[in-house]
C-alpha cells in the first residue's frame, strides 16, 4: 500500500502531455522584465540604476528585510529603466528592464558541465551562499530558502523531506529536472542536510513518475541517509503539510510551522538551484517552465531565464491556439489567469497552461445541497461551505474560531462542488481578512 | 372540591407571585428612561452610520454623553438630533449634512475592457485576485458591492455606464458603501448648500500618461486646477488632485480648465457660455 495523507484529496486527470520531453533551454529574448517583488515577503530593494551595464548573475536587487530574497540579472546588456509592470499578481509592480547584449556571464560563475560531488563547507557558509543566490521556494510558494533554513531557537530538524510530487496536474516541469538532473538534485539535497545538520532525507514521489522513481533509487544508492518514497497520486499532496502526513505519519498543529514536527520541507527544484548556487557560484537566473494545453502545438519543458515575457515561451510551445480562453500562469488548481502575455516569469513560474474558451468557461453557480462533498476534499479538515457562508455574512469572528486561517487555498472544495459555488474564492478573501485582523491585533 | 382547587392554585399562583415580586425588586436592573426615549425617537435602521453598532448603543452612548458634540445620527439628520438634544436638554452637536460620492468616472467607452474576469461576482474578491478587467488598477469593478451593502436602497449601478450612482434623496451618509469598496473609491463629501458640489472624480495614482492610455477621463496630475483655484483647496499628491471640501467655495474655475473632464460638479443650474458641455456632464453624473 503507498502512501498518500490522510484526510481529504482529490484526483483530478492528470495530463501530463510535456512528461518525457527533454529540457530545452529557450532564445534569450531582448528585453527582460525583473520584477522587485518575486518573493513572499518584502520586496528587494533595487542596487542597479537606469543606464547600468550587468552581466548574467549581477546582483540588481537586495533582499529588503529577513523574510526577503537577492534578485540576479538573468541576462548580460543595459538596464533600460524601472518602472511598474503588470506581474502575475494582476497588479502593477516595480520592476527593472534591461535591453539584452550579446551574454556575458559572471566571472565566478561555474559555468562548466562538471559535476562536483563534494561539499565541505558549513552550514553557515552553505546558508549564506543560498541567501546570496537569492534561492527562493521553486515549487510555487516562493518563500525565501535561507529563511527556511535556519529554524526559529528551541526547534530542532530531524529530517529533510524534498518535495518531488508535482501533484498539479499538465506540470512536468520538476519531473523533468529530475531525470536530467538527478545526480545534481542529490547532491543539492545532501548539501540541505548538511545545512540544517540532519542525517536523514526523504525523497517523496508520486507513483505517476515510475521512470524517476527508478532512477532515483539507482542513484540513491551512492548518497547516504536519502531515501526515496513514492506516494499514490492524490491532490494536493504537494503541500507542505499534506507531505508531511504522507512521509512522516505526523500531522501539523493549526498554526504550527513544519519544523515544530521536526521537518524541513524543501522543492526538488529548489535542490537543484542549491546545487547550483553552492557547488557552481550559481545564482537562481533561469528555471524550468512547462508550457502545456490541450490546444497546445508542442507542449515542452523550457528552461527560461527569468524576466522573459510569456509571450516568448507561448511562441517556442508553436504559439496561441485559436479559441484561447485563458492563460494561466501556473498549474490548473491553484495557477492565477494572467492579465496579458507580456507577463514575465518569475522565480515561482513553473508552468504555463492554455486553457480553451470552453474548458475555461465557469459554470453557472447553484444553490448548496449540503451534500458535504467539500468537507469530506478539505485536505486541512476545514468546512469550506460554512467558512464561505461566514465570508459572505462577513462574520470574521466565527470564521477565525472555524479555522479558516489553516485554509491552504488548494481549490479541491471549488472543484469538486456539484452546484459549482466558488467556494476558494469566498474562503480567500475571508482568510485574508481575518489574516489582517490577527496581524492589526498582534501589532 | 372546587373550592380546595381554586384555595391551592391561587395560594400557588400568590407564592410565585410574591417570588417574582423580590426578584425583580432585588434584581432589578436600572436603565435610564432617556435611553428608551431617544430609541424612539432614532430612525431604528441600526446601520452603524453614527459609529456605534446600532441605534440602542447610539441611544446609550448620548445619555452617558456629557455633550452632544461628536455624536451625530446621520440618517436622522439635524432634526432628530435636536429631538434628541431636547430629551437630554443639551445642546445638539452640530455637523454638516454630508453625502457618499463615487470617485470613479471611466465609463465604458471611456475605459476599454482588456480582459474578461468570470469570477465570483464580487468587487472584493475581484480585488484580492488582480487589477480589474480595465488597464486602470484603481477604478471600478461594478459588481456592485457598494449596492449590497446599501441598507437604503440609496446606490445603483447604471446599466450604460457600468458605474455607481448615489441617489441623493435616499443617501444617509451611513458610510456603508465606504467601507465596503475595496478601491476605496467612495467618499463621504460634505453635501454643500442646495446639494451643489465640485469633485475630482477619479482616484488614479499612475502617471499622467499611463492614466490616461487606461481611461480617457481620469486625472493626470496636470496641476493645472491646483494653479486655477483661488482658495487653495486642491492639492496634487501622487499624480491625482484632490479637493478639500472644507475650503472650496464652489467657484467651478477647475471644472473648466480639467483637460480630462475629471473634474464633475453637481446641481448647479447650467451655466450660459457652454450650455452644451455642462449639459453632457450633467446626464454623465448621478
Amino acid at each position: 500500500m503507498l502512501r498518500t495523507f490522510r484526510i481529504g484529496g482529490i484526483h483530478p486527470p492528470e495530463n501530463k502531455f510535456s512528461a518525457g520531453k527533454k529540457i530545452t533551454p529557450l532564445d534569450l529574448p531582448a528585453q527582460v522584465i525583473i520584477p522587485l517583488g518575486q518573493h513572499i515577503g518584502a520586496p528587494a530593494k533595487a542596487v542597479v540604476k537606469k543606464g547600468d551595464t550587468v552581466k548574467v548573475g549581477t546582483l540588481l536587487a537586495q533582499a529588503g528585510g529577513f523574510v526577503s530574497a537577492n534578485i540576479h540579472s538573468s541576462v548580460s546588456g543595459k538596464v533600460n529603466k524601472i518602472d511598474q509592470v503588470i506581474d502575475a499578481s494582476g497588479y502593477k509592480k516595480p520592476a527593472i528592464f534591461i535591453d539584452v547584449d550579446g551574454d556575458e556571464w559572471e566571472e565566478s560563475i561555474d559555468r562548466s558541465e562538471r559535476y562536483i560531488k563534494d561539499c565541505n563547507l558549513s552550514s553557515k557558509e552553505i546558508i549564506t551562499k543560498i541567501a546570496d543566490a537569492g534561492i527562493v521556494g521553486l515549487g510555487g510558494a516562493t518563500f525565501p530558502t535561507q529563511v527556511k533554513l535556519s529554524p526559529p531557537p528551541g526547534s530542532k530538524a530531524e529530517v529533510l523531506i524534498i518535495n518531488a510530487v508535482e501533484c498539479e496536474p499538465y506540470l512536468t516541469s520538476d519531473h523533468s529536472l529530475m531525470m536530467e538532473k538527478g545526480k545534481e538534485i542529490m547532491t543539492g539535497v545532501t548539501i540541505l542536510m548538511q545545512a540544517i545538520h540532519v542525517t536523514k532525507a526523504v525523497i517523496g514521489i508520486e507513483n505517476n513518475k515510475p521512470d524517476a522513481i527508478n532512477y532515483f533509487n539507482e542513484l540513491a544508492r551512492e548518497y547516504k541517509g536519502i531515501e526515496i518514497m513514492p506516494l499514490k497520486v492524490q491532490y494536493p499532496q504537494g503541500g507542505e503539510k499534506q507531505l508531511i502526513d504522507a512521509v512522516m505519519r505526523r500531522q501539523v498543529k493549526s498554526g504550527a510551522l513544519p519544523i515544530s514536527e521536526g521537518a524541513v520541507v524543501q522543492n526538488v527544484g529548489t535542490a537543484f538551484a542549491v546545487y547550483e548556487a553552492v557547488q557552481k557560484n550559481k545564482p537562481l537566473v533561469e528555471r524550468v517552465v512547462t508550457v502545456t494545453g490541450k490546444g497546445v502545438a508542442n507542449p515542452c519543458n523550457l528552461l527560461v531565464r527569468i524576466g522573459t515575457p510569456i509571450s516568448k515561451l507561448i511562441e517556442a510551445a508553436g504559439g496561441i491556439p485559436e479559441n484561447t480562453g485563458k492563460i494561466i500562469g501556473g498549474g490548473p488548481m491553484m495557477g492565477k489567469a494572467l492579465v496579458s502575455a507580456d507577463v514575465p516569469v518569475t522565480k515561482g513560474s513553473s508552468g504555463i497552461l492554455i486553457l480553451s474558451k470552453e474548458e475555461a468557461k465557469r459554470k453557472p453557480v447553484y444553490d448548496c445541497i449540503r451534500c458535504a462533498k467539500c468537507v469530506n476534499v478539505c485536505p486541512m479538515g476545514l468546512n469550506p461551505t460554512f467558512l464561505m457562508n461566514l465570508t459572505e455574512f462577513l462574520d470574521w469572528e466565527a470564521a477565525e474560531k472555524n479555522n479558516i486561517v489553516d485554509c491552504i487555498e488548494c481549490g479541491s472544495c471549488s472543484y469538486t462542488c456539484p452546484a459549482n459555488r466558488p467556494l476558494l474564492d469566498h474562503i480567500r478573501l475571508g482568510k485574508g481578512k481575518v489574516m489582517g485582523i490577527i496581524r492589526a491585533r498582534k501589532s | 372540591m372546587i373550592l380546595i382547587a381554586i384555595i391551592s392554585l391561587g395560594g400557588i399562583g400568590a407564592i410565585g407571585a410574591g417570588f417574582l415580586y423580590a426578584a425583580s425588586k432585588k434584581f432589578e436592573v436600572y436603565e435610564d428612561p432617556r435611553i428608551a426615549e431617544i430609541q424612539d425617537v432614532l430612525p431604528n435602521a441600526n446601520c452603524g452610520g453614527c459609529g456605534y453598532p446600532g441605534c440602542p448603543s447610539f441611544a446609550t452612548a448620548c445619555v452617558n454623553a456629557d455633550t452632544l458634540d461628536g455624536l451625530f445620527c446621520p440618517v436622522g439628520g439635524k432634526d432628530t438630533m435636536a429631538r434628541v438634544a431636547s430629551i437630554m436638554g443639551m445642546e445638539a452637536g452640530g455637523a454638516d449634512p454630508m453625502i457618499a460620492v463615487v470617485r470613479c468616472n471611466g465609463t465604458c467607452s471611456a475605459r476599454p475592457h482588456l480582459n474578461n474576469y468570470d469570477g465570483a461576482k464580487s468587487c472584493a474578491i475581484a480585488a484580492s485576485l488582480y487589477g480589474g478587467e480595465t488597464g486602470c488598477s484603481f477604478g471600478c469593478y461594478s459588481y456592485g458591492d457598494c449596492v449590497a451593502s446599501c441598507g437604503f436602497d440609496a446606490i445603483r449601478i447604471n446599466p450604460e455606464t457600468r458605474l455607481p450612482e448615489v441617489i441623493e434623496d435616499k443617501c444617509t451618509s451611513c458610510g456603508a458603501c465606504v467601507k465596503a469598496c475595496p478601491k476605496n473609491i467612495i467618499e463621504l463629501r460634505k453635501k454643500g448648500p442646495k446639494s451643489r458640489r465640485v469633485f475630482v472624480s477619479c482616484i488614479n495614482k499612475d502617471k499622467g500618461g499611463v492614466a490616461r492610455k487606461a481611461c480617457a477621463n481620469a486625472c493626470i496630475g496636470c496641476g493645472k486646477c491646483v494653479k486655477e483655484c483661488p482658495f487653495e483647496s486642491i492639492t496634487l499628491n501622487d499624480n491625482l488632485a484632490y479637493i478639500d471640501y472644507m475650503k472650496c467655495r464652489l467657484c467651478r474655475k477647475c471644472v473648466g480648465v480639467c483637460p480630462t473632464g475629471a473634474i464633475h460638479e453637481l446641481n448647479f443650474p447650467p451655466k450660459k457660455e457652454k450650455p452644451a458641455e455642462v449639459t453632457e456632464k450633467t446626464n454623465q453624473k448621478q
